[in-house]
């Protein structure tokens, strides 16, 4: 390459020698081609700004604009920092000016070069949204050519992130402009076509149903994208159809059990996870089909006996080849392909046995899964540890698996760990799953030694409480986000469910009465009645409830009596009663029923409730008090009757709930 | 209940796939049996109400089943096919196919019941099945023809995009498209082994004889390649056979007269580069104009036949008609070809793949080929619109002079009539020359059987031996006689394009009585557009 002479073009196109400009364009253009050096050396030599100056002056003959364009185009190819520079100058906004010109080979450049950069990560895709003249105006050139058709497409899928980017393309009509691109001759159309439909439609319920209805040629989208699916049309195409029908199915647009998403959607989704297919489609399809079954227990039934889906995930998790180059994408990353299936696999998992006991048995059958999902939680990846943790989650669903695979794995370890220092996006359902590992009747939970078939797990038990679930958990009960705070006190909730006294009273200990008592004014009632769960857990078991009544008798009653007076619905208030009832249970601690005649009223108010759950709560309590095994049963009886408390008891007998009539048959007989 | 597949033999009191060479399915337990009492587990349990599916794939021999039209998956591989050995003896070249004694099994749906009171409804395809078998099948159908796109051919020196090339070439230059010919070979550089002037000579002679002018193309013949018809005779009494009909048929020359009929007459004004067979001069006679496609056998014996007719042909026909409008009362006898379709061909051949040929793009020449038919004739002519396989054309004539009206022997002259009989005098006493020098030759008796059969109608086109007089029963005489003269000239007598076309033909054929699966998901006509 001779130096002088590119010198020499870089200079002409400097100067102002109208007459040279167009054949040095022409000349830069054939340098810079497929060569990332000579793109470097021409930006260096400051042509950009030159060339924008010429794309926004109209007075400029359209030739050199378009070649402008052009060579903006090529550098675009280039690297990187080429797309930065390009971007930092300012290039996409005199780019979207051009568009206004009348020459569609100017426009098709200055297309290309746009998409170019906005194929690029950390494009500045605002910048299309920032002048609302952008977007008419693209749609409104949309369907001038294949090239438009291409480009304007392919910007748009790459420019709607956002609920607002969905809102602003839907309200301008991308989706009337966009439906006949489904049926286009052209490959290359109905690719970034399938794209945007997705990416517009993604978690927009709006949007979705704006989509669903739309038609072309009388024909609805759904159904469009249906012929799409087919069978044989290339793969990736398979794949992006259904993509779209998933996101319109999850946007509420199209119902589960239509025949387009039981059979057609699913079916394709599950072949898209075959080994036949490439790597990038088995991670799209295990991804898309995780998402599409989450929360619908007919299709996640359906997908569990397709194909042998679990056999064919599970082989996913033992891809090891490290490392593969990405090949469709324009920017060749390199990609972990076993994290990538792994994390798929294990979210596919999680989905089908949500709620299902026979899929999650059929899961949990695959070969060394809980080493897998152990191994993945301690994954340096977010998106396997995200995976993991989910799939566990699913798993932990069921009472038999945490009774069995579970004690044989030390599962909460490495989740505590991410729990401590892993990323916030994990917390919620990491959480999740502590709450269902600390369930009475898992080995995640302490038990007497005694009644533990196993001594072993007792002690790893006891290993999991000195990690600190507590804390960890009476942490999250303080956090702003109420699913976290719900977690939380979900958990120590469990925890406290029949447990030893000294780990009621660590629990009690670490989260605090004061924040026990913040919680009971929680703005979420959900939180409100794991609060008074966990305090009726505490309180149980004669000894236990003397001893925390003891120490924090007068908190509790205080917060009985604030619940009481409170605007709560039913639920609450019978937890509430049910812990009246806990405390009448003790020896000692009946004392602060029957030394508060404020709340022995309440219990007489509640007797005749009009609602029979707290009818029965009320008498409960009430038949606690007056137990005549118990030691000074006798005054209380004779206090009771007094207050017309069995006056009340009698009037009750006409009861018609048997489970009343039962209860106030057994206070009464009590009374000596 | 057992749903599954058994050989013939096989116990049929047991659930299918207990015993050896059959399969099942088991409701109960979900399980899938290959020919063992113990089972894997295979899919979910079924019981009343689920219809239940069994698809065998005869490309791959696997099997799967479908639940309410959910496909459970693949249930077995390797299953026992009807596997035959095809030997082909080179000698006779007849296939001798026989059952592989290995395995003989051929399996039969078979469901198993156990319970009494059972109930099944079986369903082959009567109502429409529950899982989309067409959407299965279509995928099979691409997987097929990617097979063979994607064929691997190693082509290091270039030798694989040269064969093609040559296909290409020597179909046009057999057929005499020499215009074209040319114009390939220079852009391809290939080298045609013919020369030009032969392979005008030969078209010139095929034309003549698709013409009817069979006296002509005979003496033609002769003046061009001596000796040919003389080594020849059963040839030439093809030949003469052929005269004789035309002759009844009032075509030939020696009953109309050569007068203006100098086959170049036709092309005084017209460029002598390209192929005469391509440049039609169109008779126009609008309101009797028809194109006629007619299915008619290509002149290799073995070529598929895959006629199409040409929608695209009468637009830009009628432009053309316009166009020589007047001068087509003069002229006589036009040929015609269609030859795109051979390009395309050639397209296919070049690309190795792809069936988005451009129609007309590449072709100038159109086809409609305006004919009278017998009906509406004023006369003589006939004519014929050919698509399709057949690279030959079709001859027209159109004898303004002719009162209209109702044909007559021998173009309605007395003269003529008596040449015809002479000449069948003649052509009578050769055939018995035939037999005398080379012995009772069957299909010449045959041939001259019919043909003097016309005499004996009064309508001879009319007559049950009529389709002699049709102008498609040039061609095979044409084609014969065209593979006579290249032989002659130690060319092939077949062009390898069809004779690649007719192998890919017989193999499928071959494949089909081998029963091969994969056979039915091709089709060799997807190619022939």
């Amino acid at each position: 390459m001779d130096v002088d002479g590119r010198m020499g073009m870089v200079d002409s196109i400097l100067s102002e020698n109208k007459d040279k400009w167009l054949e040095s364009m022409i000349q830069v253009k054939n340098r810079v081609i497929g060569n990332n050096k000579q793109k470097d050396e021409i930006i260096h030599q400051g042509v950009i700004p030159r060339l924008l100056q010429w794309i926004i002056d109209e007075d400029i003959p359209v030739e050199l604009r378009t070649e402008s364009a052009i060579v903006l185009g090529s550098l675009a190819k280039g690297t990187t920092e080429n797309i930065n520079c390009l971007v930092d100058s300012g290039c996409v906004a005199v780019l979207l000016k051009g568009l206004s010109s009348n020459n569609i080979k100017f426009i098709e450049a200055c297309l290309r070069c746009l998409r170019t950069i906005f194929l690029s990560e950390n494009s500045p895709l605002e910048q299309i949204y920032q002048d609302h003249t952008v977007i008419p105006h693209l749609i409104n050139i949309l369907s001038k050519s294949f090239c438009t058709q291409e480009c304007i497409t392919t910007i748009f899928s790459n420019c709607c992130k956002t609920a607002d980017h969905q809102n602003a393309l839907s309200r301008n009509g991308a989706i009337a402009a966009l439906a006949p691109l489904l049926c286009s001759s052209s490959y290359k159309v109905q690719m970034p076509t399938l794209k945007c439909f997705a990416v517009l439609c993604y978690e927009n319920e709006t949007v979705s149903k704006a989509a669903a209805t739309a038609t072309y040629n009388g024909e609805s989208i759904p159904n469009l994208l249906l012929r799409l699916l087919s069978r044989d049309k290339p793969s990736e195409m398979q794949m992006a159809a259904a993509k779209c029908l998933t996101y319109l199915c999850r946007g509420g647009a199209i119902p589960t059990h239509c025949p387009t998403i039981q059979n057609k959607t699913l079916s394709t989704l599950i072949r898209m996870c075959k080994k036949d297919r490439t790597l990038e489609e088995n991670v799209e399809g295990a991804e898309t089909l995780a998402y599409l079954i989450e929360e619908d227990a007919n299709l996640q039934t359906l997908a569990s006996i397709s194909d042998h889906i679990i056999k064919t995930l599970a082989d996913y998790l033992r891809y090891t080849s490290v490392q593969q180059i990405n090949t469709r994408s324009t920017n060749r990353k390199v990609v972990n392909w076993s994290n990538e299936l792994k994390q798929a696999a294990f979210r596919a998992f999680a989905s089908l046995g949500a709620n299902d006991e026979e899929i999650r048995k059929k899961i949990i059958e695959t070969e060394n899964l809980m080493e897998h999902i152990v191994n993945g939680m301690n994954c340096s990846d977010l998106k396997v540890q995200m995976g993991a943790v989910r799939c566990l989650h699913s798993l932990s669903r069921s009472v038999q698996q945490l009774r069995t695979t579970f004690q044989d794995h030390t599962v909460w370890k490495p989740l505590m760990n991410l729990m401590n220092n892993g990323s916030k996006e994990l917390l919620p359902v990491a959480s999740s799953t502590l709450c269902n590992l600390l369930l009475e009747f898992s080995p995640g939970r302490e038990r007497p030694a005694s009644e533990s078939p196993r001594l072993s797990v007792s002690q790893k038990n006891k290993a999991c409480l000195e990690a600190g679930a507590i804390n960890i958990l009476a942490k999250l009960t303080s956090r702003s986000e109420g699913d976290l705070r719900l977690n939380g006190i979900w958990g120590l909730m469990n925890m406290a469910f029949q447990a030893d006294l000294s780990v009621k009273i660590q629990i009690v200990d670490v989260i605090g009465t004061e924040q026990l008592f913040r919680l009971l004014s929680d703005p979420d009632p959900a939180v409100l009645i794991k609060t008074l769960g966990l305090i009726r857990n505490l309180l149980a078991g004669r000894t236990d409830i003397d001893h925390l009544m003891k120490i924090y008798g007068s908190q509790i009653m205080q917060a009985v009596v604030f619940i009481l007076e409170g605007d709560h619905v039913v639920e609450i208030k019978e937890q509430t009663l049910c812990i009246l009832t806990n405390v009448a249970d003790g020896d000692e601690a009946k004392e602060f029923i029957m030394g508060n005649e404020d709340v022995l009223k309440k219990l007489m108010t509640y007797m005749l409730h009009t609602n029979v759950k707290l009818q029965i709560a009320a008498t409960s309590c009430i038949s606690n008090l007056v137990w005549n095994e118990q030691e000074g049963a006798y005054n209380r009886q004779a206090k009771l009757r007094d207050l017309g408390i069995q006056k009340l008891l009698q009037q009750l007998l006409s009861a018609n709930d048997a489970v009343l009539f039962d209860k106030v048959k057994t206070a009464l007989q009590q009374f000596t | 209940m057992g749903i599954g597949l058994s050989a013939q033999g096989v116990n049929m009191n047991r659930l299918p796939g207990w015993d050896k060479q059959s399969y099942g399915y088991h409701g109960d337990d979900g399980h899938s049996f290959c020919s063992s009492g113990t089972g894997q587990p295979y899919g979910p349990t079924f019981t009343t109400g689920d219809v239940i599916g069994c698809c065998v794939n005869l490309i791959d021999n696997s099997c799967f089943y479908t639940k309410n039209g959910i496909n459970l998956g693949l249930a077995f591989t390797d299953l026992p096919s009807e596997i035959f050995i095809v030997d082909q003896q080179k000698i006779t070249g007849k296939e001798i196919i026989r059952p592989s004694t290995k395995n003989k099994s051929n399996l039969y749906p078979t469901v198993g019941l156990q319970t009494p009171g059972e109930v099944v409804e079986a369903n082959f395809g009567q109502t429409p099945f529950v899982f989309d078998i067409e959407d299965y099948m279509k995928e099979w159908h691409m997987k097929t023809k990617l097979t063979i796109e994607r064929f691997p051919v190693s082509d290091k020196k270039g030798e694989w995009q040269t064969a093609l090339q040559q296909i290409v070439s020597t179909y046009l230059v057999h057929h005499g498209y020499c215009g074209t010919a040319e114009a390939f070979s220079r852009s391809t550089g290939q080298s045609i082994e013919e020369d030009m002037s032969s392979i005008k000579h030969r078209q010139r002679i095929q034309k003549l004889v698709l013409a009817g002018r069979m006296g002509e193309a005979i003496e033609t013949t002769q003046q061009l390649y001596p000796g040919l018809l003389e080594r020849n005779l059963n040839l030439l009494f093809m030949l003469k056979c052929r005269q004789f009909i035309e002759m009844v048929n009032g075509t030939d020359t020696e009953v109309r007269g050569p007068a203006i009929r100098s086959p170049k007459s036709r092309h005084g004004s017209g460029s002598n580069r390209s192929s005469p067979n391509m440049s039609p001069v169109h008779h126009t006679n609008s309101n009797s104009q028809k194109n006629t496609p007619i299915g008619s056998r290509g002149n290799s014996p073995n070529r598929p036949i895959g006629v199409k007719g040409h929608s695209s042909g009468s637009s830009s026909q009628t432009s053309q008609n316009l166009q020589v409008s007047q001068t087509n009362n003069q002229s006589v006898g036009d040929l015609k070809t269609i030859s795109e379709e051979h390009m395309n061909h050639a397209n296919i051949a070049m690309n190795g793949s792809g069936c988005h040929m451009i129609q007309d793009d590449d072709v100038e020449m159109m086809d409609g080929l305006v004919t009278e038919t017998k009906t509406f004739t004023n006369g003589n002519s006939e004519g014929t619109y050919m698509n399709g396989n057949n690279h030959t054309c079709k001859s027209e004539e159109m004898d303004v002079d002719t009162p209209s009206g109702k044909r007559q022997l021998c173009g309605g002259s007395q003269a003529a009539i008596e040449k015809m009989l002479l000449f069948g005098r003649d052509l009578q006493s050769m055939s018995q020359r035939l037999k005398r020098e080379y012995g009772k030759s069957e299909s010449n008796n045959k041939s001259l059987q019919n043909a003097f059969s016309l005499l004996a109608y009064s309508d001879p086109w009319n007559s049950p031996v009529g389709y002699q007089l049709d102008p498609v029963q040039r061609e095979p005489v044409c084609a014969a006689l065209n593979s006579a003269i290249l032989e002659s000239q130690g060319l092939p007598k077949q062009p390898p394009l069809e004779l690649v076309i007719a192998q890919s033909t017989e193999c499928m054929k071959l494949m089909s009585k081998a029963k091969i699966g994969s056979c039915a998901f091709a089709n060799l006509n997807d190619y022939l557009h």
